[in-house]
């Protein structure tokens, strides 16, 4: 019964999971405006909904105020409440 | 005096000169109640993520201007009898808003495109 077991020489490079960082803090954006779609939809996963704080890694305060945006833009028709293949 | 920002979406079968005669009417209203227009930005048609009154398109426009705290009161009244306006949303802005928007309109870059990455 062969060892199935196979041995490497170098232990295999699983990739540390990478800091997620506060983008709004890094780069220092202060405001986050309800017109820029574009910019919002990096913060809405392809249903349009907002994605969680554990995936994008924003802080709570600028999560709250892109939630505010994105809520906004929607009201004003320029982001979907619900759709499918947003991206 | 406020600093606020407002976004209006006109029916879409609104033509050019009655688009701006519209315009023209809420900013001689904001004159009137002692208001002024800091920054007047018409979009023109664009479709609307979702069907608002069975339609699908809307002339947008949004003005960002400074006024006394209760002329959003008046402002609100007009809106919502005026039927050329489908949806309309008013927002005050905070001493970062007022800095983004001039950064944008004078064409300064503002953080988010570094946080486009």
């Amino acid at each position: 019964m062969a060892k199935n077991e196979i041995k490497y020489l170098t232990a295999i490079k699983t990739d540390k999971p990478r800091k997620k960082y506060c983008r709004f803090k890094k780069y220092g954006i202060r405001y986050i405006d309800y017109k820029d779609v574009e910019f919002l939809k990096k913060f809405v996963n392809d249903q349009g909904k907002i994605l969680p704080r554990r995936l994008t890694g924003t802080s709570l305060k600028y999560q709250r105020k892109l939630s505010d945006a994105v809520k906004k833009a929607r009201q004003m028709a320029l982001l979907p409440y619900v759709t499918d293949l947003l991206k | 005096m406020n600093n606020y920002e407002m976004m209006v979406i006109f029916t879409p079968v609104l033509s050019d000169d009655e688009f701006k005669a519209a315009q023209k009417r809420y900013t001689d209203l904001l004159a009137a109640n002692g208001g002024e227009v800091v920054n007047s930005n018409p979009w023109g048609l664009k479709s609307l993520a979702y069907p608002i009154e069975k339609k699908t398109t809307g002339i947008y426009w949004v003005i960002e201007y400074k006024a006394p705290s209760d002329f959003n009161a008046k402002l609100n009244i007009q809106l919502h009898r005026d039927e050329q306006v489908l949806r309309h949303m008013y927002t005050a802005l905070d001493k970062y808003a007022v800095e983004y928007n001039d950064r944008k309109k004078k064409g300064i870059p503002t953080g988010n495109q570094k946080a486009e990455a």
